[in-house]
């Protein structure tokens, strides 16, 4: 099959077009990107700022930051994917998140390297609803569930 | 299908998006979507991809820009029933 070469793109493009940075990255690498969905990771390293308030001496990665791993990986990087006929060369898009929702079962600690894994439910009208997974390396379920964004360059 | 059985299909769909209730009790076919039930743009898309479902329809992307009250989705439903 004759492959557009203007509406391929690689991994490392979709990371190119990401319009964050650290400390508010949480994407390293992704493994694999199709029309149905995306897997990728991140290492939480130990002197991440969140880890000196959650929780005192204690220090676990807060929810929240995996619902942001899980968004960033899983949403956003698959959004950017989908609309890889749309971008523009050096151009970052605009992303609000829309829903979601997440349960949790099992710790994440600093230095742990995590993986996401995202299937698409739906892409319309530039809504990108999506389940994820999140997984340790030992490939344990560590939180999971239905996040929404909307995503147009 | 009527217009009254489809504003009660509509109303059920809407019911879990809207955020305000007494605009919900009193809904009519000048019920406004977004300024008067407070449905977000983006629960909006999925009272389009239910409206789909329950009716067997294909909304496109200029029916779905049109889509912003009762009377507008009520014209787009009845018009792509006709036309199965």
């Amino acid at each position: 099959m004759a492959e557009n070469i203007l509406v391929r793109m690689t991994i490392k493009e979709i990371i190119t077009h990401l319009p964050y940075q650290e400390p508010f990255l949480f994407v390293d690498e992704l493994h694999e990107v199709s029309e149905k969905g995306v897997k990728g990771s991140y290492t939480f390293k130990e002197d991440a700022y969140f880890y000196k308030g959650h929780f005192k001496h204690n220090p676990i990665t807060p929810g929240v930051i995996l619902t942001e791993t899980m968004a960033k990986i899983g949403v956003v990087c698959l959004g950017i994917y989908l609309l890889k006929e749309h971008i523009e060369a050096s151009g970052f898009p605009k992303i609000a998140l829309t829903s979601n929702t997440v349960d949790f079962y099992l710790p994440v600690y600093p230095n742990e390297r995590v993986t996401v894994v995202s299937e698409k439910e739906y892409f319309r009208f530039n809504k990108l609803k999506c389940k994820v997974q999140l997984y340790n390396e030992k490939e344990e379920l560590m939180c999971r569930g239905t996040i929404a964004g909307v995503i147009m360059f | 299908m009527t217009n009254i059985d489809l504003i009660a299909s509509l109303k059920k769909i809407v019911k879990p998006y809207i955020q305000n209730e007494v605009a919900f009790e009193n809904l009519t076919e000048e019920t406004d979507f977004i300024n008067d039930l407070k449905i977000n743009s983006a629960n909006l898309v999925d009272v389009v991809l239910d409206v789909e479902d329950e009716f067997d329809i294909e909304i496109d992307n200029e029916s779905m820009e049109k889509m912003l009250n009762v009377k507008a989705a009520i014209e787009i439903i009845s018009t792509k029933l006709n036309s199965k």
